[in-house]
């Protein structure tokens, strides 16, 4: 892992609105992650969470602050990240393939070509079998593994993922999460997670960032010392459940909620 | 079972061979037919206004062997195909570019609404006086029917789009005019297609209306001709006639709607869930 910061946010804020009505979606938020890193972002709901994704990807401008990739501004460049959301995002007219392939169409490879490039990655992921089936045919599950391909195959460095296995059931996203850190760890991207489950955080990250309440400001950060491959037993080890109480008090209180409750 | 039951006595779900409704459906209608032939012939339907099937039939041979029949048939047929093809076209092409420029989209709006209230057919003396009697009034006048309903229809389908699409082919690096062809277009797919069926009808509608007005062919022309002479069974030809082109035209939209759904079937509007 290189020390290097590869991505820098720099005391980046987000005002939606003038005057008496605005509101501040996040304020202040500077971090830094070095190439290769997967860094998860945990926060209450409506902690600006999606604000902060959609400045990393050029989609937003900011009201102030900075976003650095590999020393130079993204704002308002969108395509410089892999974004992937909770709704899979399938073309419902557009076979599996040809969804996983649109990044790479649209950047002007020929079908066929792309066609290509995504036949190993659609073997790994068990989704060759799938490749001319329409999205509606496949199950929740297939669908997210066909929209994190897309993602994948856009070639980017560093990927936004905003609650991608949000909406699955505990085994279909079990699977996922170890499929996404497989893959980050052959691939080397660098991932930030959006996600609400500490357990998901703890058991994919190298990192964890934990934001405050609207406007979301970085609460603390914390490592995630673990090996790989990790398996979710590690997370009932002792060091594990200490970290994940420190983290559960920390977003209790943030709620409003008494922390020895 | 029970839950079967129940639902059963609610509506009747019996399965029933598809021949044997056929068989109904094709029946009832050679019922009425004889009925009315029955009718003409016992008296107490009278002949001279409904005239009776076999002597429609006799009439709608002696048209067909002058030649002017068929003349007719392809006259109308051909206004209300033209029709049909340029206003669905040009208002989808309309309703779709909206999708370029909300405020463009947002002062058009109030005047496809008002357009498509505007009784169109209304306008059919000044398009005649305007183009003549020929060919090219009632194309116009088909044309118009049509052209706002396919605006109206291929925006809403434009409206439908889910935000959060466009912002996954911005991410992806997409253009504007890739958006517009790889998202906006197949996603508005459905409601174009939808507005087929209802736009083939008002197309007819206009090119007859056309006939009425002022015209030397078509089977608009034929009736109105026919019954200025008293010669209802010349109008019952013509709307006879009229009818089963109708259908046929309808049935060509459906085939169309088909093949055009097969590969458009859903659109990016989000409501297909996880």
């Amino acid at each position: 892992m290189a020390d290097a910061a590869w991505l820098t946010i720099s005391r980046l804020s987000k005002q939606f609105g003038q005057g008496e009505g605005a509101v501040s979606a996040i304020r202040e938020i500077s971090f830094s992650v070095p190439k290769g890193t997967f860094l998860s972002i945990l926060g209450p709901s409506g902690c600006g969470k999606s604000t902060l994704f959609n400045l990393i990807a050029g989609l937003m401008q900011p009201t102030s602050g900075d976003v650095l990739m590999d020393g130079r501004s993204v704002i308002n460049r969108p395509g410089q990240v892999g974004y992937m959301l909770q709704k899979d995002l399938l073309l419902p007219w557009r076979t599996i393939e040809d969804n996983i392939t649109l990044g790479l169409t649209l950047q002007g490879i020929s079908r066929k070509e792309a066609r290509k490039m995504a036949l190993p990655l659609m073997e790994k992921c068990g989704l060759d079998g799938f490749a001319h089936h329409k999205p509606q045919a496949l199950s929740g599950g297939m669908r997210q593994r066909a929209a994190l391909l897309r993602t994948l195959l856009t070639g980017q460095e560093t990927l936004l993922l905003d609650e991608p296995f949000g909406a699955l059931d505990a085994i279909t996203r079990l699977q996922l999460q170890m499929l996404l850190t497989q893959i980050w760890q052959e691939m080397g991207k660098t991932i930030l997670f959006v996600t609400h489950d500490v357990d998901e955080a703890l058991l994919l990250s190298d990192e964890i960032l934990l934001l405050s309440r609207r406007p979301g400001t970085v609460l603390r950060r914390f490592m995630v010392d673990l090996p790989r491959p990790r398996t979710p037993h590690m997370l009932a080890q002792k060091e594990t459940a200490a970290l994940k109480a420190d983290m559960m008090d920390l977003l209790w209180k943030e709620v409003g909620q008494d922390g020895t409750a | 079972m029970a839950r079967h039951d129940t639902l059963a006595g609610v509506r009747e779900t019996k399965a029933t061979s598809s021949w044997l409704i056929r068989l109904w459906q094709w029946g009832i209608l050679v019922l009425l037919i004889l009925l009315w032939e029955a009718g003409a012939r016992l008296g107490f339907v009278d002949p001279y206004f409904f005239s009776s099937p076999v002597e429609i039939a006799q009439t709608a041979v002696v048209q067909w062997e002058k030649g002017t029949l068929w003349r007719d048939v392809v006259y109308t047929g051909m206004s209300t195909l033209l029709g049909f093809v340029s206003g669905t076209v040009v208002g989808s092409a309309v309703g779709l570019l909206f999708w370029f420029s909300r405020p463009v989209a947002r002062v058009a709006e109030p005047y496809l609404v008002v357009l498509n209230a505007l009784p169109k057919l209304a306008l059919a003396p000044v398009l005649v006086i305007l183009l003549g009697i020929g060919f090219a009034s009632k194309v116009t006048l088909a044309f118009l029917m049509t052209v706002i309903v396919a605006a109206i229809s291929a925006h809403s389908g434009v409206k439908e789009i889910d935000d959060t699409f466009t912002t996954l082919m911005v991410s992806l690096g997409a253009r504007r005019l890739q958006i517009f062809t790889r998202l906006v277009v197949p996603s508005a797919m459905p409601w174009v297609i939808s507005g087929l069926r209802v736009n083939i009808a008002l197309a007819m509608a206009g090119a007859i209306v056309g006939e009425f007005i002022a015209s030397d062919k078509g089977l608009g022309r034929m009736i109105v001709y026919a019954g200025t002479t008293f010669d209802l069974k010349l109008v019952w030809v013509g709307v006879t006639v009229l009818s089963v082109l109708s259908v046929l035209m309808y049935l060509g939209v459906v085939a169309l709607e088909k093949v055009l759904s097969r590969r458009w079937s859903a659109s990016a509007n989000g409501s297909q869930g996880k």
